[in-house]
């Protein structure tokens, strides 16, 4: 809950600060394509970096996961680009969404949580090679 | 310089946030979309923090930021594109923000996965102009 906190405030002060919805897919998706207006977004995306950084230092880093490469590199692309066609991704529809009572985004954080939810059962019955190690 | 610092400010806190909560580990994560097995709902408590501080705070300062309403419709585009991103982040355990923060642990299984996702952001920005009712549309972001 306290982390979940956290991350409502950051969204807050990146609203109120900046008119801009923190989702992260959408912050990193502007920041690759305009030139223009990234003054908000590469600094957004660098915090949580350095947050990574910071945890590593102090170590509060999660031990290494140990994933297959094949799924990882498959699973990079469909999240960069589902969450381009979808509009967002767990920050923009599920935080910010559905923070501000967004219908579509209560549609697509049920369709992601479900999508996912099968995925791993699938994946774990069918190929249990590529399932994230527990 | 303000609107930077303070976007630098949010993205720290933001990124703490995960690592407090244990969202950018990938197994706490797999752990609640796993529901046949010893279910973990932490990320639903950890969604319903963040989402009762933030529409508290947009509540209250509506007045000076008010929230626009929803820009676009609920059609295939948006079900497909988050049916598409849940496989992938059912896949890896990765979503967005705990791959970026994770790049900052030095962990190579997160620089593979978002080198991954900034070509599937280029593909899915050209896909989401690509028009499939005769209309070219711009993407459209967040809610």
């Amino acid at each position: 809950m306290l982390g979940g906190a956290l991350i409502g405030a950051a969204a807050s002060v990146y609203w109120f600060a900046n008119r801009r919805v923190a989702g992260v897919s959408g912050v990193l998706a502007g920041a690759l394509r305009e030139r223009s207006d990234r003054g908000a977004r590469v600094p957004f995306l660098v915090g949580l970096v350095i947050a990574g950084v910071v945890a590593a230092l102090v170590g509060a880093r999660p031990a290494a996961v140990g994933q297959a490469p094949a799924p990882l590199l498959i699973a990079g692309v469909l999240v960069g680009f589902g969450t381009r066609l979808g509009g967002g991704c767990t920050s923009g529809h599920g935080v910010c969404g559905l923070s501000r009572g967004s219908r579509r985004s209560l549609v697509a954080v049920l369709t992601f949580m479900a999508a996912a939810a099968l995925t791993v059962l699938v994946v774990g019955h069918v190929a249990p090679g590529w399932s994230v190690p527990r | 310089m303000k609107r930077g610092a303070t976007a630098l400010f949010s993205g720290l806190l933001f990124g703490a946030g995960l690592v407090v909560s244990g969202m950018a580990d990938p197994r706490n994560v797999v752990a609640f979309l796993d529901v046949t097995r010893a279910w973990d709902p932490r990320l639903a408590f950890v969604m319903a923090g963040a989402i009762g501080v933030h529409a508290l705070a947009l509540r209250l300062g509506r007045r000076v930021a008010p929230v626009s309403r929803e820009p676009a419709p609920i059609d295939a585009r948006l079900v497909g594109g988050a049916a598409i991103f849940g496989v992938g982040w059912g896949l890896a355990g990765y979503c967005p923000g705990p791959a970026i923060v994770s790049l900052g642990f030095g962990s190579p299984p997160a620089w593979a996965f978002v080198g991954a996702m900034i070509v599937g952001v280029f593909l899915g920005e050209a896909a989401a102009r690509t028009s499939v009712d005769g209309r070219a549309r711009e993407p459209v972001s967040a809610c």
